[in-house]
């Protein structure tokens, strides 16, 4: 055990200065926006002085070296900085009122999408390994091509497409579900879930595909080795052959799959909370980008990062331990 | 009478499928097995044993269909059974020993679930009983350790006791008939003659009829009632092993037995002052930290072939690696020519590097499969000799025609398009290419079917008298080494056991690992293993397990 110790330390490490790398290139990509949030905040009637005096509140007239060590050891000690928009003009943001600093800001934000992206997998993840399972057993078979067909075209259409999609059948057709999903804080579980419902099904359709085609093609992949044949040639049922003896030595490509399409659900998923109206991390994130409130940004995009990271290394080490090899050393 | 007949296969055909034809296996070959039978079945490779092995269980891989003929097991018509009672009857009553027990034991899952998956699913058996029953199974194969080897993963058990596991899983339901397809052959000769005998003592305690599947003919002698020896997918002959060791009738079947005459003419004893070509001196060896090789030292010297033999890991190969320069040694020296070579490969010059060349083991994976022939053999030719043009390509030519390959047939081809022997043939056209004193054989003809083997053989033995090559001929195959050597260097554990011409090392009193070495080749006697066993003091391997419990 104490060569996979070695093994999940190094990936640890590793992840630590991708996370670092990643700091630097989300400041400096953040800070060649255009404009800055001294000129949008004041618009048309912008004087030069009165850009000049909020950019000295803010500590924009630093270079921006010193604005990066100032954040970066900031972010160390837990301190995602102030938003712009809150600390001046707390009554001018869009965003949630009351709260002083960016983490108190983006907590509940943040809340909300992981409970969107954990349903979402919930039913996403075993709904797309059943399928490929069953793809791979009934191979080129009228079953397999329409799975394919399906999952294809929904991963091809974009995700408001779909979005809209489902909310003329499944809430203005059929009414089973809202159409809106404004969930808030002390809302009951049964109740959140049901407005969550949507947008979580609409990002399955979006996710399946991946994870549905590499479980299918990682299963096949091992359907030509001579313990597969061994197993046929043992008298086991086909299901049994596939799913004792082939799923366990397809785990680790089906694992890393799994782990880059829950990373997009919590990354990448803007577009549909804006279509149901749920008020996630993502609408935060475009918000302050249109404001140029660069702390919010910045802590968003390394929230992003490291969900990103966690989730790979997660995978990387759960492919590892997926492997008898390194798990029970000679 | 007829109901003694437990597998009757009449006029099958067989076809494979590649590039969108079929093209013919087996053409109409008769197999007929009684119980408690065992058939060996023998033959080059791409002689369709295996598939016709397979066609018995009433099985066949992909791109493979039976396109005529009957197959009945026990009565029962098992190309018109459905799937529901074919798989009644796979691992139940026919069960199967694959060449790889490494690769045929899925990797994920402990050996005795792997064992106790057939008794359960088939209701043969409850969970427990059939563990105590592999046990008991392990223990009759004299695999060490019996009540506990069964909890470890494939990975954790060698090779030899993995292959003696899965003759125990095919045990499991006590199966009326086993296919045992090639199932020593990629085991050491010491390893082999455990397992044949533990196979053999099983298959006669359970009375089960086996087909025995090998290219070897002195193993198929030891373990066979019948022998059927089929060639490029037709019967040659089929007799009583007995009777077909000693009086075969087919030509074919003469030639295979006449393959192993090929010996080389003695060479006189070397020069006591002269400068051996190739040198190894107390050469060690590490993977990473793991020490490989300790101590290694032998000379190899002109015109001569130095045969390293020793088992998988021995550190055969290590030390070719070692002298190449690939593998650095951690002490010690490589002299060529009395000259002490740069450890690292990177740091010989061009010149050094020209006179040491490889020729591996696996030809298929060594040639560019993207190059033609003339351009494989070509780069060595540009690169160390420098030539250009239609030089380069007259130089390319007479390879060719050394080899005995016409050019302007072989030229264009690609490696894809050639038979094992001539993809061989141009892995050491293009180790000539550099106009080397010294060519390191690594295991060249291991992959070969005998005949073909000996073709490669004589054309190295005659490359040899032509150029005066220096020849290091890595093998395991004892019969190699007797065919071509003149010194031999024996190898264990990374250390050089026992060295000497090679006429010594065949005359007693030899080391004992030699011995051992020596002893466990299989020999075409019938009795050989009988024999051997009670020599070594173990007559029934099966009543000595017992004894012991």
């Amino acid at each position: 055990m104490g060569n996979v110790l070695t093994i999940i330390l190094q990936r640890l490490a590793l992840g630590l200065l991708t996370l670092l790398i990643v700091s630097i290139v989300i400041f400096i990509a953040v800070n060649l926006l255009p404009g800055d949030f001294a000129q949008s905040i004041l618009g048309q009637g912008a004087t030069p002085e009165a850009v000049a005096s909020i950019r000295e509140d803010l500590g924009l007239d630093q270079p921006m070296v010193t604005r990066y060590f100032q954040w970066l050891g900031g972010v160390l000690q837990g301190d995602l900085g102030t938003s712009f928009a809150q600390a001046n003009f707390a009554s001018f943001s869009g965003t949630t009122s009351g709260a002083t600093t960016i983490a108190e800001q983006i907590a509940p934000r943040f809340g909300n999408t992981m409970f969107l992206a954990m349903i979402t997998a919930a039913i996403a993840v075993p709904f797309s390994i059943i399928l490929g399972i069953l793809a791979a057993l009934y191979r080129n078979t009228v079953f397999d091509r329409a799975t394919n067909i399906f999952t294809l075209s929904s991963i091809s259409s974009p995700e408001f497409f779909l979005a809209y999609i489902l909310i003329l059948f499944l809430a203005v057709l059929n009414p089973i579900f809202p159409s809106l999903s404004n969930i808030f804080e002390g809302m009951p579980f049964s109740e959140r879930l049901e407005k969550s419902m949507l947008p979580a099904l609409t990002l399955t359709l979006v996710v399946t595909a991946h994870m549905m085609r590499m479980t299918r093609a990682a299963i096949i992949n091992l359907l030509a080795s001579p313990y597969i044949e061994m197993a046929r040639l043992k008298g086991l049922s086909p299901m049994r052959v596939i799913v004792k003896h082939a799923l366990p030595n397809a785990l680790a490509p089906i694992i890393n799959v799994i782990a880059l399409n829950l990373a997009y659900l919590i990354t990448g998923v803007v577009v549909v909370e804006v279509v149901f109206v749920y008020p996630g991390i993502g609408q935060l994130f475009v918000d302050s980008v249109k404001i140029r409130d660069i702390p919010v940004v910045q802590a968003c995009c390394l929230i992003f990062a490291t969900a990103f990271i966690l989730l790979n290394l997660t995978a990387d080490i759960m492919s590892i331990l997926s492997n008898p090899r390194l798990r029970h050393p000679k | 009478m007829s109901d003694d007949i437990l597998v009757k296969m009449r006029d099958v055909w067989l076809e494979g499928r590649s590039d969108e034809t079929w093209n013919p296996i087996i053409n109409g070959v008769d197999l007929t097995l009684k119980k408690g039978e065992v058939l060996g079945l023998i033959g080059e490779s791409g002689a369709g044993k295996s598939t016709l092995g397979l066609a018995a269980m009433g099985y066949t891989r992909d791109g493979v269909k039976i396109s005529k003929g009957t197959v009945e097991f026990d009565g029962i018509d098992l190309l018109t059974a459905s799937a529901a009672v074919k798989r009644e009857l796979l691992g139940k009553r026919i069960a199967y020993v694959a060449q790889s027990a490494a690769a045929s034991f899925n990797p994920a899952h402990k050996l005795m679930d792997q064992h106790v998956e057939g008794p359960v699913q088939h209701g043969v058996m409850g969970k427990g009983e059939s563990e105590e029953d592999g046990m008991e199974l392990y223990r009759k194969l004299r695999l060490p350790n019996p009540d506990q080897i069964g909890f470890r993963y494939p990975h954790q058990v060698s090779g030899g006791q993995l292959q003696r596991c899965m003759t125990a899983m095919a045990m499991s339901c006590r199966p009326d008939l086993i296919i045992f397809d090639e199932p020593t052959t990629a085991l050491d000769v010491t390893t082999q003659i455990e397992v044949l005998a533990s196979i053999r003592d099983i298959v006669e305690q359970f009375n089960t009829a086996a087909i025995y599947i090998t290219h070897d003919l002195a193993v198929v002698a030891q373990m066979a009632d019948t022998i059927k020896v089929l060639l490029k997918g037709d019967e040659v002959e089929t007799a009583d092993t007995r009777t077909m060791l000693s009086a075969p009738t087919q030509e074919y079947t003469k030639s295979l037995w006449a393959v192993r005459s090929f010996e080389r003419p003695l060479k006189p004893a070397v020069n006591a002052g002269s400068v051996p070509v190739v040198s190894v001196q107390n050469v060690d060896a590490a993977y990473g930290t793991v020490p490989v090789l300790h101590d290694v030292s032998f000379d190899l010297h002109e015109g001569r072939t130095v045969a390293v033999v020793g088992e998988s890991g021995s550190g055969k190969s290590t030390t070719a690696r070692c002298i190449t320069g690939l593998l650095p040694p951690t002490a010690g020296q490589i002299m060529v020519d009395g000259e002490v070579m740069p450890p690292d490969y990177r740091k010989r010059s061009k010149d050094q590097l020209r006179q040491v060349q490889m020729i591996y083991q696996m030809a298929d994976t060594a040639l560019n499969p993207r190059m033609s022939i003339g351009q494989i053999i070509a780069r060595p030719v540009e690169f160390y000799l420098g030539l250009k043009g239609a030089e380069k390509r007259k130089k390319v030519d007479a390879l060719l025609e050394q080899i005995e390959l016409e050019p302007s047939q072989y030229y264009h081809r690609l490696p894809s398009e050639l038979s094992g022997g001539q993809k061989q043939r141009i892995g050491i056209a293009r180790a000539l290419a550099a106009e080397p004193k010294f060519i390191i054989c690594d295991e060249v003809t291991s992959a070969l079917d005998q005949l073909v083997a000996e073709g490669i053989l004589r054309l190295l033995a005659r490359l040899q008298d032509e150029l005066s090559l220096t020849y290091m001929f890595i093998t395991h195959d004892l019969a190699t080494v007797r065919a071509i050597a003149d010194e031999v260097v024996v190898m264990k554990d990374g250390r050089v056991v026992e060295q000497g011409p090679k006429v010594e090392m065949f005359t007693p009193p030899h080391h004992a690992y030699t011995d051992l070495l020596l002893s466990s080749v299989p020999e075409m006697d019938p009795d050989w293993l009988t024999n051997l066993l009670t020599e070594r003091g173990v007559d029934n391997i099966g009543d000595a397990a017992v004894d012991k419990m």
